[in-house]
């Protein structure tokens, strides 16, 4: 009964899929958007592999395209200023850095709203209030925290490169609307930001490297890969060892195994 | 309960004379996982997988007992508090990588643990209960990691639950109100990643529970075997300790190690991106895709295109996912060929391998946004899945000409290691003929 039953129902399953099956199909015209997108180019980072470690020097230089650059319209507000002492910033120099900004407070004697300047234990202000403020300024676009932005995109810290190196002329088949820019590395590869790094040499660095936009590309990716997995070397030392040791432990394990099932396994042979 | 050769327990300190009689909790170990349990000597590591989901809920449940002492439930913060998990708490990217990972590679095992019952016709006769029990787990599993990939309130947690929950409007006539009543709104919001926190920390504790049942289930018949061929004697077993406790903790140490590696290499390549972008109600993603583990039923919940007999292409997909997991419920009914392992079942063994390819393509055309050919294929793969429960396996089970299956697991053991070695054979064992000594 149960398998009458059982046959039934499957036929029932089986006629209805079957029936979708044979619907004819509308006719898709091939995506546009599909044929001009790329994929990011492929970057060989500090960061990448079993020993990944962060370049204090390059973190440092992403910070400052961060900074004079990005900042414009980009928060990083799930970064506190004391973190940057992972960049190899000194404690002085993280206390001038969050000097450098104006944090929302309240007046402690009359309550009224107001700013004070930024201690180590703050994190990085807002740039714009709220959403619709933000869009206000923008012409109706929304800059994104970039946080963690090497997180939230498919193949980050290359996308990242990718899309602020990668700005081209839209091919003739292809119309960007006004205010916006083609890049064929955007997901709808009409994008809002206007191009960030426009010519070689566009900020000094500090350390003297030379600022191609290649370079700021990649630096800046290395900052944000940085903001969006702070424990990143943390997490690869400590993968190191537990798998060291976790390989000799199941080499013990095997041979005790083996052991304990010698009597067992060698009988056949014994006989 | 137990095999009438299995040893018993004695206590040789005082302490332990004492307590046996009083609360006898080492006799009750040594009888379970000790031993005193005679297990099949035959056992393979897909028997492992076992042992290691048992492990893999520990690890959830410990990891995520110290991830509710810094998350917080509320739709204002929730995103918030589990960045400052991965930032601020005392090693808490590691607690927290371990407890995503760990609920991937939870239904990665549970899967192997699965296939291995099917191939080895663990369901049947005597273990109907024990395999019930098994789904009752597997669905209270599905339930808590759904709720638990909410909590992060992360793009995907957001419209993952206003998918899912709204499967429940398809239901004709009550729907709407269930869908509300589940959701405590109309859309998810606070009252819902709140409810989803207090089920997602209790669920777990439920599936302690019915482990608790389903490895009692076990010990009354036993562990079935890669021949599926019933205990005859003593010579078919050996004690659960040392030998299954001495594999079992090889078996750990590959598993840890597996899921070291993802947890510290990988860890977020099972996941999605969009989920480390904050829930926006009003910013639907374009792609909106369960975890890996949940593809298969998602991709027949889309496979219903057309409304048929009536009935809504949404309402057939939405019996259909339900249905797919339910008649699992019954396969120790649906296959009635009294041979259990696959060893010993030339044709079924062949649809096995068909299904497990079925539930590959199932996989990934889950994972696919709905466009041909994969909605097609997507169609034919589900309709094979259910095919092959409900029409194939029983047809099978009718007509099929299995081979002979050995008198007991040590006659196969002896026949697998070869006839007892004749002179010039004992080469054939590889390194077990003796070296010459000094």
């Amino acid at each position: 009964m149960i398998r009458l039953g059982a046959l039934g129902v499957g036929l029932l399953f089986v006629i209805t899929l079957l029936w979708g099956v044979i619907q004819p199909r509308e006719a898709v015209a091939p995506d546009p958007v599909k044929a001009l997108h790329k994929h990011p180019q492929e970057i060989e980072w500090t960061t990448n592999g079993v020993f990944g470690k962060f370049d204090r020097k390059q973190m440092q230089r992403g910070f400052q395209v961060y900074k004079e650059i990005c900042s414009a319209c980009h928060s990083i507000h799930r970064v506190a200023f004391r973190d940057l002492a992972a960049l190899g910033f000194s404690a002085p120099e993280i206390k001038a850095i969050a000097a450098g900004y104006d944090i929302a407070t309240i007046d402690d004697k009359t309550g009224e709203p107001t700013t004070r300047k930024g201690l180590p234990a703050d994190k990085f202000p807002l740039i714009y209030p709220n959403e619709i403020a933000a869009r206000a300024a923008q012409n109706g676009a929304l800059p994104p925290d970039l946080s963690l932005i090497t997180k939230a995109r498919e193949d980050g810290p290359n996308y990242v490169h990718s899309l602020i190196t990668g700005y081209a002329d839209a091919p003739a088949n292809w119309k960007v609307p006004d205010g916006l820019y083609y890049n064929p590395y955007f997901r709808s590869l009409n994008v809002a930001m206007p191009p960030p790094l426009a010519a070689d040499d566009q900020i000094t660095y500090v350390d003297g490297t030379k600022a191609t936009k290649d370079q700021m590309a990649r630096d800046v990716a290395t900052f944000l890969t940085w903001t969006a997995e702070p424990k990143l070397e943390a997490r690869k030392e400590t993968g190191v060892a537990a798998i060291a040791f976790l390989l000799i432990l199941t080499a013990l394990g095997y041979l005790s195994y083996r052991k304990v099932w010698a009597d067992v396994k060698r009988k056949p042979a014994a006989v | 309960m137990s095999f009438p050769w299995a040893k018993h327990y004695q206590p040789t300190s005082e302490f332990g004379k004492y307590m046996d009689s009083r609360l006898p909790l080492p006799r009750f170990i040594y009888g379970a996982l000790g031993a005193g349990y005679p297990t099949p000597k035959n056992l393979n590591y897909f028997y492992n997988f076992g042992v290691l989901a048992g492990v893999a809920l520990v690890i959830q449940i410990i990891t995520g007992v110290v991830l509710g002492m810094h998350y917080a439930a509320n739709t204002g913060i929730a995103f918030d508090s589990v960045e400052h998990i991965m930032r601020d708490v005392n090693s808490g990217w590691m607690i927290r990588y371990m407890h995503a990972v760990g609920a991937s590679f939870f239904f990665a095992v549970v899967y192997v643990h699965i296939f291995r019952g099917l191939y080895y016709g663990s369901y049947k006769p005597p273990r109907e209960v024990l395999w019930l029990l098994g789904l009752v787990i597997f669905l209270l599993m599905m339930a808590t990691a759904f709720m638990g990939y909410v909590l992060v309130w992360g793009q995907m947690s957001f419209w993952g639950a206003t998918v899912i929950t709204n499967l429940f409007s398809a239901v004709p006539i009550v729907g709407e109100a269930i869908h509300t009543w589940l959701l405590g709104g109309f859309a998810p919001d606070n009252a819902t990643l709140n409810r989803f926190f207090s089920l997602h920390y209790l669920l777990p504790f439920i599936i302690f529970g019915v482990i608790i049942l389903h490895v009692w289930a076990l010990h009354i018949p036993g562990s079935n075997n890669p021949t599926g061929v019933d205990v005859k004697g003593p010579q078919d077993t050996v004690p659960f300790h040392p030998y299954y406790t001495a594999k079992d903790f090889f078996g750990l140490g590959v598993y840890l190690t597996l899921f070291s590696v993802f947890v510290f290499f990988l860890p977020n390549a099972l996941g999605e991106v969009d989920n480390y972008v904050p829930a926006n109600p009003l910013s639907t993603p374009t792609h909106i895709v369960p975890e890996w583990y949940l593809l298969p039923f998602y991709a027949i919940l889309k496979a219903f295109t057309t409304d048929f007999l009536l009935v809504k292409a949404k309402l057939w997909g939405v019996i259909a996912m339900l249905a797919a997991i339910v008649l699992l419920f019954f396969l120790p009914w649906l296959d009635t060929s009294p041979v259990r392992s696959n060893r010993y079942r030339p044709l079924n063994r062949i649809f096995f391998w068909i299904f497990v390819a079925d539930c590959l393509v199932l996989g990934y055309c889950g994972g696919q946004l709905a466009v041909e050919p994969w909605v097609r294929i997507g169609q034919l793969a589900a309709a094979y899945y259910f095919a092959h429960f409900l029409i194939i396996i029983p047809l099978i089970a009718r007509f099929e000409k299995t081979l002979p299956l050995p008198n007991s697991i040590s006659e196969s053991v002896l026949a697998k290691y070869g006839k007892p070695p004749a002179s010039g054979s004992a080469g054939t064992l590889g390194g077990t003929a003796p070296q010459p000594a000094e």
